[in-house]
C-alpha cells in the first residue's frame, strides 16, 4: 500500500490502464490514454488562468497597498469564476470588414500554441506529455508560431490600431525569441541532451548556480515574449488600447485571456524544468509522487516574483525594448554560450568546468551591469537629467 | 509501412502545384509562394530517401537543413527587393515590371 | 496506421497548395501557405525526421511566413479580388505541370528504387550536430555567411531613402 502510495500517479495510470485493457482492444486503449492526458495538458491554462488572475489581483493590490478582490467567496477566490461568467455572456461583436474565418480562427491558435507547450514538460519522474527527442527546441518552435496567430488577429481586425499593435508585437516577440534560444542552446549544452526529462534527471545540481546569467537571460526574454510587464507596451489600456486584440469580445477575448496566463506558467515551467530542477526536491527519490508538488511550488515561487516585477516597474518603450534586446541580450546570450562550449571542451575534470562556468556566467553579468550603468550616466547626462 | 513510392508521388505532385503556382500568377510574391512549395517538394524527396535507403549517415537530413537555409536567405531577399519595388512603382504585376524588356 | 497518417497529412497538405495557388486574396494565399507547411512538418514526423520537422515549423512559418504576411501587408492593394490572378497563359501552364506530374509519376513508378529495411538511429540529433562540425563544415560556414549576407542585403534593400 505505501510503495502503491509512493508513486501514486504512475500507479494511478498503470492501474487504469490495467482495468480498461480488460474489455477495450489495444488501439482503444491507447487512444482512451492519449485523449485523457491531452484533456489533462489542454485543462492546464484554464487552470492557470483560474488561479493565476486572483494571485496576480491579490499581489497587484498588495503591492499597491490595497486588498484587491475580497467580495466573491473568502479571500475573494471565486473572482475569476464570476469574470468568466460574466466574459461568457456577453455579446459576440464581428466587425464589419473584418476577415471573418481569420478572425474566428486566430483566437483559437493563440490558444492551441499555449496548451501545445504543456506537452513537454515533465511534471514528475515519468509524469510527461511526450518525452520528445527534441523537448526544448518543440518549445521554441511553438512560441515562434504565436508569431503567426496575432498577424492573423491583428489584421483580420480591420482596424488600424491592431495591426500597429500586431506589428509591435511580432517585433518584439522576434526580437526576444533568440536571446531565448542562446539560453536554452547553453542549457542543452550542458547536459548534451534536448530531453527535457533527461534535463530534470541530469540536474543534480539545479542548473541555475551553474548558469545564472543563463537564467536571468531567459527569465527577460520569456517575460519579454509572454508580453506582460515592463513589456506590456503592446497590451496596455494607456498605450495602445488592448493592441491587437482590440476588436474580440467574450468568449473570444477569453481565449486570449487564457493564452496569456496560459503562456505565463508555461514560461515559468519551463524555467523550472531547465534551470530550478523541475520535480527535484528532498526526498522524491523515494517518494516520486512528490514530484508534481515540488514541480507547483517552484513555479509558484517564479509566477510569484513575476507578478512582483510587473507591479514594480513602469513600461519601457518600444525602442528602448527592442535596443535592449539587441543590443544587450543578444550579446550576453551569445558570449555565455561560447563560453559555455569552450569550457566544456577543456580536459579537466567536471567539477572544476562547473566552477568555470559559473565564474564565466558571472563575469558577464558584472560586465554587462557596468557597461549598461556607464551607458545610462551618458544617456542621462545628454540629456541633462539629474545623476546621482 | 507506407511504401517509398507514396511519398514520391506526393513530392511531384507538390512539385507541379508550385510550378504551376510559380509560373501563372500575377503577383510577385505569389510567384514567391511557389518557389516555396517546390523547395519544399524538394525537401521530402530528400527526406524520403535518406529514409528508406540510407540510413547509416545523415547526409539526406543535412541537405534538407541547408535547402530550408538557402530558401530562407532568399525568400528574405525577394521579399525586400518586392517591396522596394512597389514603393517605387507602386505594383507588384509581374507584367508590369518590364522596363528592360527590348 | 501510417498508412492513414500519410493518406490524411498528404491530403491537407495538397489540399492546402492547391488553394495557395488558386486564392485570390494574397493574405488567404500565405495563411493557407502555412497550412501546407504544418502538413509537410507532419510528413517530416512520419519519416522519423524530427528535427527536421521542429526546424521546418521553426523557420518556415515562424519566419518566413511571418516575412511573406508582412510583405503582402505592405505592398498590395489588400482584399482586392477584382484583378485577375492569373495572366494569360496559365492554361498552358497548367496543362504542362499535370503533363510535369505524369512523367515524373512514371518515371517514380517504374524505377526500381534500393529501398533498405534499416533501423532509425535513435541518436540522430547527435549525429547532425556531428556532422555540421565534422564532414559538412565548410557548408555550415557558407550557409551562416550566406545568412549574414542576405539579413544585410535586405536591411539595405528595403531602407526607407531619407
Amino acid at each position: 500500500m505505501i510503495n502503491y502510495l509512493s508513486d501514486f500517479f504512475v500507479n494511478l495510470a498503470r492501474s487504469w490502464t490495467a482495468w480498461i485493457s480488460g474489455f477495450l482492444p489495444v488501439w482503444a486503449v491507447t487512444v482512451v490514454n492519449y485523449v485523457i492526458v491531452a484533456v489533462i495538458l489542454v485543462m492546464m491554462p484554464v487552470i492557470a488562468t483560474l488561479t493565476l488572475t486572483w494571485m496576480e489581483r491579490k499581489v497587484i493590490g498588495r503591492i499597491q497597498n490595497r486588498i484587491g478582490p475580497n467580495r466573491v467567496g473568502p479571500w475573494g477566490i471565486f473572482q475569476a469564476i464570476a469574470d468568466a461568467v460574466k466574459m461568457l455572456v456577453k455579446e459576440d461583436i464581428v466587425p464589419d470588414n473584418a476577415d471573418k474565418p481569420v478572425f474566428n480562427i486566430a483566437p483559437i491558435l493563440i490558444a492551441a500554441a499555449a496548451c501545445l507547450l504543456w506537452a513537454v514538460l515533465p511534471f514528475g519522474r515519468n509524469m510527461i506529455g511526450a518525452d520528445l527527442n527534441i523537448g526544448a527546441l518543440y518549445v521554441i518552435a511553438i512560441g515562434s508560431f504565436t508569431t503567426v496567430a496575432v498577424l492573423m488577429a491583428g489584421w483580420s481586425s480591420n482596424n488600424k490600431f491592431a495591426l500597429i499593435g500586431a506589428f509591435r508585437v511580432v517585433a518584439q516577440l522576434l526580437s526576444y525569441e533568440i536571446p531565448m534560444v542562446l539560453s536554452v542552446a547553453a542549457v542543452v549544452l550542458l547536459v548534451g541532451t534536448m530531453r527535457m526529462g533527461q534535463i530534470v534527471e541530469l540536474q543534480t545540481v539545479p542548473f541555475v548556480f551553474l548558469l545564472p546569467t543563463t537564467f536571468l537571460i531567459y527569465m527577460l526574454s520569456a517575460i519579454a515574449e509572454t508580453g506582460r510587464a515592463p513589456f506590456d507596451l503592446l497590451e496596455a489600456d494607456s498605450e495602445i488600447v488592448a493592441g491587437y486584440f482590440v476588436e474580440y469580445s467574450g468568449l473570444k477575448f477569453g481565449w486570449f485571456y487564457i493564452a496569456e496566463y496560459g503562456n505565463l506558467m508555461a514560461v515559468a515551467a519551463i524555467a523550472t524544468t531547465l534551470f530550478l530542477g523541475g520535480w527535484r526536491g528532498p526526498g522524491v527519490a523515494a517518494v516520486p509522487a512528490l514530484g508534481p508538488f515540488y514541480f507547483a511550488v517552484k513555479i509558484l515561487v517564479i509566477v510569484f516574483v513575476l507578478m512582483w516585477i510587473r507591479g514594480t516597474l513602469p513600461r519601457f518603450r518600444i525602442d528602448q525594448m527592442l535596443g535592449f534586446a539587441w543590443k544587450v541580450l543578444v550579446p550576453a546570450a551569445l558570449a555565455n554560450l561560447l563560453w559555455v562550449a569552450i569550457v566544456l571542451k577543456l580536459p579537466v575534470p567536471t567539477a572544476l568546468q562547473w566552477l568555470l562556468i559559473l565564474a564565466g556566467n558571472l563575469i558577464t553579468l558584472v560586465v554587462a551591469l557596468t557597461l549598461l550603468g556607464r551607458a545610462a550616466k551618458q544617456y542621462a547626462a545628454r540629456r541633462g537629467l539629474v545623476s546621482a | 509501412m507506407v511504401p517509398l513510392t507514396w511519398y514520391l508521388f506526393l513530392a511531384a505532385a507538390l512539385f507541379c502545384i508550385g510550378v504551376f503556382g510559380a509560373l501563372s500568377r500575377r503577383n510577385a510574391i505569389a510567384v514567391l509562394m511557389g518557389i516555396e512549395l517546390m523547395l519544399n517538394a524538394v525537401n521530402i524527396n530528400l527526406v524520403a530517401f535518406w529514409r528508406y535507403t540510407d540510413l547509416g549517415q545523415m547526409t539526406g537530413q543535412l541537405f534538407a537543413v541547408f535547402v530550408i537555409t538557402v530558401a530562407a536567405a532568399e525568400a528574405c531577399v525577394g521579399l525586400a527587393l518586392i517591396i522596394t519595388i512597389y514603393r517605387q512603382r507602386h505594383t507588384v504585376n509581374v507584367e508590369e515590371l518590364d522596363t528592360m524588356k527590348g | 496506421m501510417q498508412q492513414v497518417a500519410f493518406a490524411v497529412l498528404s491530403l491537407i497538405t495538397l489540399g492546402a497548395a492547391i488553394m495557395v495557388v488558386t486564392t485570390p486574396s494574397l493574405l488567404r494565399s500565405a495563411l493557407w501557405l502555412i497550412l501546407a507547411f504544418f502538413g509537410i512538418a507532419g510528413i517530416f514526423v512520419l519519416l522519423n525526421a524530427d528535427f527536421l520537422a521542429i526546424t521546418q515549423i521553426l523557420v518556415y512559418i515562424g519566419a518566413i511566413s511571418t516575412l511573406m504576411i508582412f510583405a503582402v501587408m505592405l505592398s498590395s492593394k489588400v482584399m482586392d479580388p477584382h484583378q485577375p490572378r492569373f495572366n494569360e497563359q496559365w492554361g498552358l501552364v497548367g496543362g504542362f505541370s499535370a503533363l510535369l506530374f505524369v512523367a515524373l509519376a512514371a518515371i517514380v513508378s517504374r524505377v526500381v528504387w534500393p529501398v533498405a529495411q534499416g533501423e532509425v538511429p535513435v541518436d540522430t540529433i547527435q549525429r547532425l550536430g556531428a556532422d555540421f562540425v565534422g564532414p559538412y563544415v565548410i557548408p555550415f560556414e557558407i550557409a551562416s555567411v550566406l545568412l549574414v549576407v542576405a539579413m544585410i542585403g535586405a536591411i539595405i534593400i528595403a531602407r526607407e531613402r531619407e
